[in-house]
């Protein structure tokens, strides 16, 4: 990657109030405020949102996938982690 | 019918057009993909401007004529804009330049015509201040981006003051229309509207360490149809189509 390259950043938009913020992809800005006006010029033109997060992507740690048996793997075998076992009574919706 | 009305919202209408064409030129050629798009945002957001504005300057005129006709079928004399409008792209440092020293203006201009008592103004005005305020921020943060960058950036930057700095004072220009509609409440003073214009562009200028040229030479005569030689290029561009297949639609 050349020097002059901007920086790369992760862009997340929240689709809604109360949703969660979501990783949509990641671009290039000189500066936090320039990657927030980009990703709203890029990300958000079909009102997709209504807040953006930006960071920069060497900001961010990422697990190793060559661990990925023994952080993951462990767990599917837990079948009883999963809130599954209980009867839900009649007439409770949405769940 | 009301002829000033129509005068005065055409001239609005035609800066948001002759700029937003120009603008529009940068699709596909920005110096990035973000860039890019971000530019052609702000055309698209100026040529609906002018869509709604040429709506309202076919109506009040009562001819007959829609706002495509306003649009594609005038001749370069019929055209208001000012000067700075057509001025051509340049390198990005003269697009951002010029969109900034437009942009600061729109900004307080837009915030005034809200309190318009034409209620359509006021509607449009509402709606496109909420479009103007990125424009600004977008062009002024450049701006200090440029000018307070690298050295090339800075000289660019500064070349392009020099240049354009002599087509600002148009934007403040009025005649007997603007007075007429002033005594109704429907224009704004642009006398109101200068000193909060030089303020912010001072401020912003100071930030991007660009000097302000020093010069009362100043360019004007696109608000009473006397424009530079671009303009005719752009138009024959711009109105290519309808002249061609005249009454197209698509």
């Amino acid at each position: 990657m050349s020097q002059k390259e901007w920086p790369l950043w992760e862009v997340f938009i929240r689709s809604k109030q109360g949703l969660n913020h979501k990783h949509v992809g990641s671009l290039r800005a000189a500066d936090a405020e320039m990657a927030i006006e980009n990703a709203r010029d890029v990300y958000t033109r079909r009102s997709e949102g209504v807040s953006i997060w930006v960071v920069e992507s060497n900001r961010i740690f990422a697990s190793d996938p060559t661990e990925a048996d023994a952080l993951f793997e462990p767990a599917h075998s837990k079948v009883y982690r999963h809130p599954t076992f209980y009867d839900v009574p009649d007439g409770i919706s949405h769940m | 019918m009301n002829n000033s009305i129509s005068t005065y919202t055409l001239r609005i209408a035609d800066d948001s057009l002759i700029l937003g064409h120009r603008v529009s030129e940068w699709c596909g050629h920005g110096p990035i993909l973000e860039e890019d798009i971000a530019l052609t945002n702000i055309a698209l957001d100026l040529i609906g401007q002018a869509t709604s504005l040429l709506e309202y300057a076919a109506a009040t005129e009562g001819k007959g004529r829609t706002a495509d006709d306003l649009a594609f079928l005038r001749y370069e004399r019929d055209y208001t804009n000012v000067l700075l409008a057509e001025q051509p792209n340049g390198d990005f440092g003269q697009t951002i330049v010029r969109q900034w020293l437009f942009d600061t203006f729109r900004l307080f201009f837009y915030e005034a015509l809200c309190y318009s008592k034409d209620p359509q103004l006021a509607a449009i005005a509402e709606k496109s201040l909420k479009e103007t305020k990125y424009h600004f921020k977008h062009s002024s943060e450049w701006v200090i981006r440029l000018g307070d960058g690298t050295e090339e950036s800075h000289q660019r930057a500064q070349a392009a003051l020099d240049l354009l700095w002599r087509y600002a004072e148009e934007l403040f220009f009025m005649n007997a229309v603007d007075h007429e509609l002033i005594a109704q409440g429907i224009a704004v003073d642009l006398t109101t509207i200068k000193p909060l214009w030089l303020e912010r562009i001072q401020h912003v200028a100071k930030e991007a360490t660009l000097k302000l040229p020093e010069t009362n030479w100043v360019m004007k005569g696109g608000r009473e149809g006397q424009h530079s030689e671009y303009l005719g290029y752009l138009l024959a561009e711009m109105q290519y189509m309808q002249r061609t297949y005249p009454g197209m639609e698509w």
